[in-house]
């Protein structure tokens, strides 16, 4: 199969506005003939449910919370950009669109980026228009802040919740449209399979996680919508119930797996405490418009304040490192996220971490309360403070916060094409769920940014035209093929249930993150890489034959739940390592070793490694096949990314 | 860092499902480190109960960094536990003191049927906000953000209605299991916005006809929601809706009935 990633002809800022012409169009009687899967309510899958309904379609959208509302979109914090140009400082569509390719190490794809910058503008509008109550001036007109990677301020946000007001934005567009009774909405229901006729998605599995129930939901097209994958890592700022079995699923089916080493660390999370720990909480990227970030300058200093015979305010300035302002002087703290969070690393390697564990570096606002006042900081920041004080019991306010990187993103996932179609016609991915628009790095505010934009306004176009060329058949689960995957997905259940060894589900979990993220972090080796290659099967073996699940399925069972997910994260793990092993370059924070420059930078090898690594599934335990999709780039020149 | 040196008893209803009868099971929580979230704690006790071959407590919880609202618990009489202004998430077991007995209960609200444990059906506070808690806006189309002007007071109040996490707290804390702080939030929101206006009557009409139908009580002023509220959602929001209902039924031409179409 050759990968075509349909890019329009032309010059590229008119390439959307062309193709939008040449879309096929559903005429609007027809509308209500055609029937929409929507799989995940966050962002993404909420402004689809919506906008689709809307325009007359009949969608059905399930999610595995109790209510849309709660999907992981809600905890974004900092920011959604836009190229509005309100502060006068020189933004426009080109230079969002500029700093994201750059941002992305030049590893993303031009169109959609393009795209993504020109909409932008489109989504502040849409989500002021339903009362999202974004920050305001005093003149009644909309704030800005600025984000790491850029050098102009086009951040729109809601003190430290934008996450939560865009989703529930979303959220309510959404609930208007079930009121009408153009969506229904399966709460509690966890999507096992993807089902396929004739090469075509025609509708999924779900397992009703109240009741147990398997059943099948047939329509003309299914919409993944379903988030990101860091959980692989058991450790990461994600929910802990986002996971990646919709999507893995779907990639056995037939759907391409897009760059799925492609992993972000975030530079400023609340460092780990102890084994105990379930997750890692996040300190917006915003805090670094304020927050100076320094390390000690000597190991001996470093070892005082992780002794606590020192406290950080009693570090002279002198004896301070601020690196970041130090090295890069240009975007000082606001540099990118992988460069930040490879210079903590960097400093604790050198052994001048702080905190118990040395696993961190500071966070000061010391500066900015002398300067701004501390009200002025807490009406910024406050929220962000009080989560700080919640987790750690230390006050930010009299000492800087401890932070250290942490995993928060995937920029990999299901390969699409321009529409945003999988390589199963009919089967859409939207948002992080799919690879497209970030490159090998995302720049901060960019996430909300693409959900929203791949759900108000591409899908609603590309979708027509597959609807348009596909026709109004009804499709019904009475077809053998819904049977078929439904008896497959039963026994996969029945599978997990039969496990009574010795070793919980959560502990393979936590194994599986150690390997994750000790060979497949935010440093790789081609040694170690290797070593977790084995690791990583051995494990995966050792779940079939020992891990426990307790309950059976008739019934609320989050162990039954957690055993599916895991195994499926094992399973991509083994993915993430092929490809990262692979791709024998430094990009973005995806960091080989072998490849750095005299600096210590990230080394690109454009001659070689130009391109989206989609993997096909092969059949279970076969090595994935890679397929590459050829980057070209037109309007930038590929240069080595330099925030000094 | 700390070690894990608290020896905990839990007290925990367990409860099969909305049709089974529930009951207090007694467990140990023990080597718990102070640094753990409530939820983590949790986690330790389930991991033993696993181990055991029993079947691990069932609570609901996802973010666990307080925004997303699924986590509930009714811990030692109080939502989310004894301190002001947080989730169960951000609950850390600092809070308790080695040897301690902790009572731990879901939600009690006749509109919140058990799910299991100490897991409750909150989809009626869905049903509320179906009924009205929207701006009707199709999407594109729309004026520029900033042909919209707010000032930066309005925005700010409404932002703080806005935080509201739909967690069910304040129907937990209340002795009727009114939802009015919960509805009352999103009224005020958006009816202090502009682009709220064309629907706001209709709105209040709508969203508490649904309230009512669903089952909450009714408000008394005893404020318990407002101090439970991990979000500190302020009681001037009732007032608000008050204000709109009556503004609603007393001067408005249209009045709505309506539930479904």
């Amino acid at each position: 199969m050759t990968l075509d990633a349909k890019i329009p002809q032309g010059p590229l800022a008119e390439k959307w506005s062309k193709h939008k012409f040449d879309l096929k169009l559903v005429n609007p009687a027809n509308k209500r003939k055609y029937d929409i899967i929507i799989v995940g309510t966050g962002l993404a899958g909420a402004s689809a449910a919506a906008t689709l309904a809307e325009l007359g379609y009949n969608v059905k959208a399930f999610c595995f919370q109790d209510s849309p509302r709660r999907a992981h979109s809600i905890a974004a914090q900092g920011g959604i950009n836009a190229a509005k140009n309100y502060q006068n400082d020189g933004d426009s569509v080109f230079r969002l669109f500029y700093d994201t390719i750059k941002g992305g190490d030049y590893r993303a794809r031009e169109a959609n980026v393009h795209r993504l910058a020109e909409v932008s503008v489109n989504i502040i509008d849409q989500c002021v228009a339903q009362g999202v109550p974004f920050a305001r001036e005093y003149g009644g007109l909309l704030d800005n802040r600025s984000f790491g990677g850029s050098q102009v301020s086009r951040t729109f946000y809601a003190r430290g919740q934008t996450g939560q007001q865009l989703l529930l934005g979303a959220y309510s567009a959404l609930n208007r449209q079930i009121h009408a009774g153009k969506v229904k909405v399966y709460t509690r229901h966890e999507m096992l399979d993807v089902v396929t006729i004739d090469g075509h998605a025609k509708g999924i599995v779900t397992r009703n996680m109240l009741t147990g129930a398997i059943d099948t939901h047939a329509g003309h097209a299914v919409l993944l919508c379903t988030g990101g994958y860091s959980n692989v890592f058991y450790l990461s700022t994600n929910a802990i119930g986002s996971n990646v079995t919709a999507a893995w699923r779907a990639h056995k089916r037939g759907a391409f797996f897009g760059n799925p080493c492609y992993t972000q660390i975030h530079p400023t999370c609340i460092p780990v405490s102890g084994d105990h720990q379930s997750k890692l909480t996040l300190m917006s990227e915003s805090l670094r418009n304020d927050g100076r970030v320094w390390a000690p300058k000597t190991v001996e200093i470093a070892e005082q304040l992780r002794k606590g015979t020192l406290k950080a305010d009693q570090v002279k300035e002198d004896d301070r490192d601020y690196f970041l302002e130090r090295k890069y002087p240009a975007f000082g703290n606001l540099v990118p996220r992988d460069v930040a969070s490879r210079n903590a690393k960097e400093m604790v390697e050198e052994g001048r971490g702080v905190g118990g564990s040395g696993f961190a570096v500071f966070l000061d606002f010391a500066d900015a309360i002398k300067r701004l006042g501390e009200e002025t900081v807490k009406a910024k920041y406050g929220n962000l403070f009080d989560m700080y004080i919640q987790i750690t019991d230390e006050n930010p306010y009299k000492q800087p916060m401890r932070i250290y990187p942490a995993v928060h993103y995937t920029m990999g996932g299901l390969w699409v094409d321009y529409n945003l179609s999988t390589t199963i016609p009919g089967l859409y991915a939207l948002g992080e769920c799919n690879f497209s628009d970030h490159g090998a790095n995302r720049l901060g505010a960019s996430a909300l940014m693409q959900g929203l934009s791949d759900g108000y306004f591409v899908i609603p176009y590309t979708l027509g035209d597959y609807l348009a060329k596909t026709g109004p058949k009804k499709v019904d689960t009475s077809h053998p093929a819904f049977e078929q995957t439904k008896q497959d997905v039963i026994a996969h259940v029945n599978k997990l249930l039969a496990l009574k060894g010795t070793k919980t589900v959560n502990e393979y979990h936590r194994d599986l993150g150690h390997i994750m993220w000790e060979y497949c972090g935010m440093a790789r080796t081609d040694e170690g890489l290797r070593k977790a290659k084995g690791l990583i099967q051995a494990l995966k073996a050792d779940f079939w034959k020992n891990a426990i699940v307790t309950g059976e399925n008739e019934e609320v069972n989050a162990s039954l739940e957690r055993a599916g997910r895991v195994a499926d994260f094992i399973e991509l793990g083994e993915l993430m390592i092929d490809d990262a092993l692979m791709r024998k370059e430094s990009c973005g924070g995806h960091f080989r070793v072998e490849s750095q420059t005299p600096d210590g930078e990230a080394l690109r090898d454009d001659e070689n490694f130009a391109f989206v690594a989609a993997w096909e599934f092969k059949g279970e335990n076969q090595p994935e096949e890679l397929h590459k999709e050829q980057l070209t780039f037109e309007a930038v020149h590929l240069s080595q990314r330099n925030y000094a | 860092m700390s070690n894990g040196n608290m020896n905990l008893t839990l007290k925990v209803w367990r409860q099969k499902n909305a049709q089974t009868a529930g009951k207090f099971v007694s467990y140990k929580a023990e080597n718990i480190s102070p640094d753990m979230s409530f939820l983590e704690m949790l986690d330790v006790v389930n991991e033993s109960l696993t181990h055991k071959g029993d079947e691990p407590i069932n609570f609901d919880h996802d973010c666990r960094e307080g925004i997303c609202g699924m986590c509930s618990l009714y811990i030692n009489g109080h939502p989310h536990g004894p301190k002001r202004g947080i989730t169960t998430c951000q609950l850390h077991m600092r809070t308790f003191h080695d040897g301690e007995t902790i009572t731990i209960e879901p939600w009690r609200a006749e509109a919140f049927p058990i799910v299991k444990d100490l897991a409750v059906d909150r989809s009626a506070f869905d049903r509320i906000q179906q009924a009205g808690g929207y701006v009707s806006v199709n999407t594109g189309g729309v004026p520029d953000g900033n042909a919209i002007p707010i000032p930066k007071v309005i925005a700010d109040e409404a932002f703080n209605s806005a935080t509201c996490i739909g967690c069910g707290a304040c129907v937990a804390a209340c002795k009727n299991a009114s939802a009015m702080l919960f509805v009352s939030a999103k009224i005020t929101q958006l009816g202090l916005l502009p682009q709220g206006q064309p629907e706001r009557y209709r709105r209040v009409q709508s969203m508490v006809a649904q309230m009512d139908e669903e089952g909450f009580g009714s408000c008394t002023n005893t404020g318990a929601c407002e101090a439970e509220c991990p979000k500190e959602i302020k009681l001037t929001n009732i007032a608000r809706m008050n204000n709109d209902y009556f503004s609603a039924k007393l001067f408005r031409e249209e009045e709505v009935h309506e539930q479904n179409h």
